[in-house]
């Protein structure tokens, strides 16, 4: 597209460029160059100047010449025995948790789409764990998990289901698995209101004819609910995957990494380089890769709910 | 939209540019502008300047052990009285965030005043991130100050801040609990005798873990490490500077801690503790005997914080085969480097580091004078843990001073973990240790 007049325009439309037009034109530049320096200062800026940084040998916070290594930091990546470790406590962190709440914000979701009493106050509680900051969510999930004084320990000795003092965050793998459970317990509000919202652009229409072919509640939800949740389910998977493949602060509150290493994550593991290590060279490195997996990750899931014709994106 | 302009579309050559053009144009500029003007590393200005001696000092403490906020606050309202021209700013982050905010805030020379661990000084030193204040250290502060405290700030001969928080972890005891398990406390003075004496402890029913331990993997777990691997004989580096902890008393120490799980003798919560966590267990009465940095005796032992007020003893840290050193865990005040105030803040740090306001709040944490020792005011305000550390500040083992210290130390902290956790033999986890922290040295 272009707004410069023909070639053989008439000099009145070009009087009309050089005045009315280009005076619009500025206008408009005008209204939105606040929003393009927010823009640049925010988002473009900063994944520019990592990217200058990842190709630099930068070891500490301070400006100055560091020498150019061009994308050998990006090389020492695949070769940092360390980053493998964490790559896959990332890939099972995003896949699990982005699973469970997915599968839970449905039946949620279902279920507040219900013709409940008091539908308004169940739907304000669901939000709740969503509103909480995931630093104060990690807290009290590293309370409640406690070895010697934790809830969760409490509660099922009260119900006699254990006396013993289980150390919920004590063994690597299991630690993992129990700061995913803390993940789930707040993030799956937002997929049950993404996917509530998507319910109710399901017309009741489609269940009576349904209901009329006899098709019981299990084929109703296969073959209407969740065919026509798919633009809903589509946004929810991608937002929650990018934030679980990002995930840092709750890992950061709850265990520091440990124990052995076993709860480090990608996004932890930029952060131990870069600023405790001070390897920001590396660390910017380690930031691109994320954000690289990240747009496959989207683009992915766009290519595939594209081809089913079902994301309604076009 | 077609990559190729249709002919209508081409502007004339005195036409006014396509917005497009326009766009790339600028867009190019601007990014060609931003990748040639920008030195790499950092926003801000590198150099610090002496400033006038008045002003605003902001100054950065953690919020855990030794002197209290409260404390803090105090000493610097009594300052301001005393410099009316010099207002002072002080944040406090707890000691797991103290590096990093360090480290992201010199920049923008945010801090005048920084609290630096005795581990940091080669970093920071060697990346003028805090500055080199040697000429204005006075001669007579070495012979004045204790040797422990001296060595905190100091790297490669130079000073980077004077000495302010000097610590070290003592062995503190539930008195009652070991009456109860009939053990004579005089037994603590070893290891050996510690475990024996938490073996009775258990088995008399007194506490399900006798011990509790701030093995978290953090820095915490370094410093218990630390006094175990210097009572074993063992040594972090040997003289040529390589790693050492994975022979002899290193390997000892490792497996002492690991056995103590086996055992049912340490409180499986240590792998997931920090010092607050274990203050936590042993004013509970969970716990009979831990090791914890001069603080916890104050707190441990007033009712109002604690189950098991008055019943807290302490002592110096106990032997192994080769002695009974303590953790170096003092910190210094260093001047930011590129603070644009270094004459006031300078003016401030003396003045907290200066004998009588370390006197003043002894009980939060030991001065750094020698003379303070025999001050009977000094005694009174803490005469439990003095006689101690009078005794332990004169035995200190002090974790490797070398630039790429944090990731040696997060290396060994995982793999310490792994020993602990039962996933490696003590001898395996700490070969692969070594063999990490050499490459780190070497890099």
């Amino acid at each position: 597209m272009s707004v410069a007049p023909a070639a053989t325009a008439p000099p009145t439309r070009r009087r009309a460029w050089g005045s009315g037009v280009r005076g619009e034109a500025l206008f408009a530049l005008a209204l939105l160059l606040p929003a393009a320096i927010v823009v640049f200062g925010v988002v473009l800026y900063p994944v520019a100047r990592t990217f200058v940084i990842s190709l630099f040998d930068v070891n500490s916070p301070l400006p100055g010449s560091y020498p150019f290594v061009g994308l050998s930091n990006y090389a020492r990546v695949f070769r940092d025995p360390g980053f493998y470790p964490v790559l896959g406590h990332t890939l099972y962190f995003t896949l699990v948790s982005t699973a469970a709440e997915l599968a839970l914000g449905i039946a949620v979701a279902l279920l507040l789409n219900a013709p409940l009493r008091a539908r308004w106050f169940w739907r304000s509680l669901v939000v709740l764990p969503w509103a909480l900051p995931t630093i104060v969510n990690g807290a009290l999930w590293r309370w409640i998990y406690n070895g010697q004084y934790g809830a969760l320990n409490g509660l099922l000795s009260t119900l006699h289901l254990s006396d013993a003092p289980h150390q919920w965050l004590g063994s690597p793998f299991l630690a993992l698995n129990m700061v995913i459970v803390a993940d789930v317990w707040k993030n799956t509000s937002i997929v049950v209101f993404f996917i509530l919202a998507g319910l109710q652009t399901i017309s009741s229409d489609l269940y009576e004819s349904a209901r009329m072919d006899g098709a019981g509640a299990w084929a109703a939800f296969w073959r209407i609910t969740l065919p026509l949740l798919a633009p809903s389910i589509a946004v929810v998977l991608i937002l929650r995957t990018i934030e679980a493949f990002k995930v840092f602060d709750i890992i950061y509150v709850m265990t520091g990494g440990g124990p052995a290493s076993g709860t480090q994550t990608v996004a932890f593991y930029t952060y131990l380089q870069a600023f405790s290590n001070q390897l920001f060279g590396y660390g910017a490195a380690l930031a691109y890769l994320i954000v690289l997996a990240v747009f496959a990750l989207a683009m992915v899931y766009l290519r595939v709910l594209r081809q089913g014709e079902m994301a309604g994106i076009q | 939209m077609s990559a190729t302009p249709s002919p209508r579309t081409v502007p004339a050559p005195t036409a006014t540019p396509s917005r497009r053009a326009v766009l790339a144009a600028g867009g190019g500029v601007g990014l060609a502008a931003f990748l040639s003007s920008c030195a790499v590393g950092g926003g801000g200005s590198s150099a610090g300047a002496s400033g006038s001696g008045k002003g605003k000092v902001r100054a950065l403490f953690m919020k855990q052990a030794g002197y209290s906020e409260t404390d803090i606050r105090a000493m610097t309202t009594a300052f301001q009285k005393a410099n009316p021209d010099i207002a002072v700013t002080a944040d406090f982050v707890a000691y797991e965030a103290l590096h990093d905010k360090i480290v992201a805030a010199a920049p923008a020379a945010t801090y005048d005043v920084v609290l630096i661990d005795v581990i940091w000084p080669a970093e920071f030193g060697s990346k003028h991130i805090v500055a080199d204040v040697t000429s204005k250290w006075p001669e007579p502060w070495k012979q004045q100050m204790l040797g422990g405290a001296v060595a905190t700030p100091q790297f490669d001969s130079r000073f980077y801040g004077v000495p302010w928080i000097l610590d070290t972890k003592y062995l503190f005891f539930n008195a009652a609990h070991l009456a109860k398990a009939k053990v004579d406390a005089g037994q603590l003075q070893s290891w050996d005798g510690v475990l024996k004496a938490a073996r009775a402890v258990k088995s008399a029913g007194v506490v399900k873990y006798p011990l509790v331990w701030s093995w978290q993997q953090a820095e915490a777990l370094i410093c218990d490490y630390a006094k175990l691997l210097g009572a074993f004989g063992g040594t972090f580096l040997d003289a040529a500077g390589k790693p050492a902890f994975q022979h002899g008393g290193g390997v000892q120490a490792l497996e002492l801690m690991r056995q103590s799980i086996v055992d049912g003798l340490s409180n499986p919560t240590s792998t997931q503790s920090l010092e607050e966590d274990v203050r936590r267990v042993f004013s509970a009465g969970q716990a009979s005997m831990a090791l914890n940095w001069t603080y916890m005796y104050g707190m441990a032992n007033d009712p109002k914080q604690s189950q098991v007020g008055g019943q807290v003893k302490v002592l110096q840290t106990p032997s192994g085969p080769n002695g009974r050193p303590g953790v170096n865990g003092s910190m210094a005040l260093a001047v930011s480097a590129q603070s644009k105030n270094q004459d006031a803040a300078w003016k401030y740090i003396t003045y907290l580091t200066s004998q009588p306001v370390q006197e003043k709040y002894a009980l939060s944490s030991l001065p750094v004078w020698k003379a303070s020792y025999d001050n009977p005011a000094v005694v009174k305000t803490n005469p439990a843990v003095v006689p101690q550390a009078k005794k332990q500040l004169a035995d200190l083992i002090l974790r490797p001073q070398v630039k790429t210290y944090n990731p040696i130390s997060q290396a060994l902290q995982a793999e310490i973990q792994k020993a602990l956790l039962g996933s490696k033999s003590a001898q395996q986890a700490l070969n692969d240790a070594a063999d990490q922290a050499a490459t780190l040295l070497g890099s």
